[in-house]
């Protein structure tokens, strides 16, 4: 089991969630967060005076997938986040010790 | 002909009540337009200070401030001489037995129509001063200096060339108050600003100007179409009369070119702003809407469409240099209001002459230099005592806080500020 994060842009999240719904992924999570990465942030312009937006909101999604679907998944979000311009996001793959359905008291992959 | 006398008194009466009710309206324009260039945190305490000027400056200019500036026999012509409140309207029979050519020589309107159009037009010299001291000055000084403003310096200097003193024997020609008006505030502002000083993280040690982005800028958009509209009233109004077809169309010529200087002015200052700085900066815009305004009230009537639209095009090109300028030395002004008014307002007294053959460069020139140093030393000197008295400014926690809870206890956005539960 593994719980895959990806930080990605806004604007694709939509892409990203029909991408992985393709390949049968049945539940997410999504939090807005602010970050920056190498892009750094950007500045902006008021009455001459230039002031730099250094955390630029970005949404953070979670899936916790069995593992012979990691493979499958990184590469749908890989497609679907990729605008090829800087600030694309970043992907992290931790290992998941255990999962529990609260509802059933289901655990293991059977949770997923 | 008495009927007729007696529809032209009542017309042109309710002309200038109605351009003197547009004015008023003005007030709402500047406090939106203050509302929306000032942090969320300090929005309760812009807008308590728009409202309390308002109501001081009408109390003061019943009180005294009417009668300084336009003193009927006045002492002479520097010290019009001290009277209070107002007279009572012209009577009937004495305003009807005055006819055919001589009709101009007698009272030809209310008035009481008369003191509601100045008293307003004094409420909006003081709003030019209270954007430039935002976010930093406390309520109560401001409020104290407010008296001293509406009931005496604005009045003094208004009756040396509009009620008949030095400056209008001299040819000084400011025909709705780019002067009278306009420069007093911003001048008043001037001096406000340096004694107060600059909002804290303004300025850099390093040299470097910060921005403080103002919190609304659709309010500041709403506040800067609202005083458009209101000039109509100020220079329209100024015209004085509207009942026969000189006037009518004299009335008709001010409002074109008022809104053609506007005009002007947002689209010379929106270009300026995209090459100077490389972007649309709306704030810059919409002081290049004032500053096309200001430059057109020392003389609305004498240019062309075409010629008003390229003086306030010239006032939308200076303010967005003036207010880069300022921020060089430091003169923190939030809202460009000295700027807008002050810079663009000498530039519409000096372009007088081009259209107006009774001025002279020379005669504007005394008039704004004249109105800048009675201005700022009579600011000065009571901004001066009120900060050696209690200090004008607040304390800097209570700057990082925010004035609407210091000075007013109230926040403006209690569930998007600090106060939320």
């Amino acid at each position: 089991m593994k719980l895959v994060t990806a930080v990605i842009k806004p604007f694709r999240l939509d892409d990203v969630r029909d991408a992985l719904s393709q390949i049968g992924i049945q539940g997410m999570t999504v939090t807005e967060v602010k970050g920056f990465g190498r892009q750094k942030g950007h500045t902006e312009l008021y009455r001459g005076a230039e002031y730099v937006v250094d955390f630029l909101p970005k949404v953070k999604l979670e899936v916790a997938i069995s593992e012979e679907l990691v493979d499958q998944a990184l590469e749908a979000i890989s497609e679907a986040a990729k605008t090829g311009k800087i600030g694309d996001g970043k992907i992290f793959v931790y290992g998941i010790e255990q999962v529990i359905r609260i509802r059933t008291g289901e655990t293991g992959p059977a949770a997923l | 002909m008495e009927e007729i006398l007696n529809l032209r008194y009542a017309l042109d009466t309710f002309y200038f009540l109605v351009m003197g009710a547009f004015v008023m309206w003005m007030a709402a324009g500047f406090t939106m337009l203050e509302a929306g260039l000032v942090r969320a945190k300090n929005t309760t305490e812009i807008l308590t200070k728009n409202v309390a000027l308002y109501g001081i400056a009408s109390v003061m200019y019943m009180l005294v401030g009417y009668n300084l500036m336009y003193p009927g026999e006045a002492v002479n012509s520097i010290w019009p001489g001290l009277s209070f409140l107002l007279d009572s309207d012209h009577d009937a029979a004495s305003v009807l037995s005055i006819s055919g050519s001589k009709w101009y020589d007698g009272a030809y309107y209310s008035g009481r129509s008369d003191f509601f159009f100045q008293v307003v037009f004094v409420a909006t010299a003081m709003s030019i001063v209270s954007g430039a001291v935002a976010e930093r000055m406390k309520l109560w000084p401001f409020l104290i200096f407010c008296v001293v403003l509406t009931g005496f310096i604005y009045p003094i200097q208004g009756f040396w060339k509009w009620g008949g003193g030095f400056l209008d024997t001299l040819g000084f020609a400011d025909f709705a108050g780019s002067g009278v008006v306009h420069l007093t505030g911003a001048t008043a502002a001037l001096a406000g600003v340096m004694m107060v000083g600059a909002r804290k993280g303004k300025y850099s040690r390093n040299g470097r100007i910060n921005a403080l982005p103002g919190a609304n800028l659709p309010l500041a958009t709403l506040g800067t179409f609202i005083l458009w509209m209101g000039w109509f009233g100020f220079n329209g109004g100024s015209e004085l009369v509207i009942s026969n077809v000189g006037e009518a169309n004299a009335v008709a010529a001010v409002f074109v070119n008022t809104n053609a200087a506007a005009a002007g002015g947002v689209v010379a200052a929106l270009v300026t702003a995209k090459i100077i700085l490389g972007r649309a900066d709306l704030t810059m815009v919409l002081n290049g809407a004032l500053a096309g305004l200001v430059a057109i009230t020392a003389e609305p009537l004498g240019p062309s469409p075409l010629a008003a639209t390229l003086i306030g095009a010239v006032g939308g090109v200076i303010v967005v240099f003036s207010v880069l300028g300022l921020d060089r030395i430091k003169i923190d002004d939030p809202v460009g209001a000295i700027s807008v008014h002050g810079i663009a307002g000498i530039w519409g007294l000096l372009v007088v002459p081009l259209t107006n053959a009774d001025a002279t460069l020379s005669s504007q020139l005394i008039g704004a230099g004249v109105i800048f140093g009675f201005v700022f030393t009579a600011s000065l000197a009571p901004w001066a005592l009120i900060r050696a008295m209690g200090g004008l400014r607040v304390t800097e926690e209570e700057e990082y806080r925010g004035v609407d809870v210091s000075e007013c206890g109230l926040e403006a956005y209690p569930e998007f500020t600090s106060g939320a539960q």
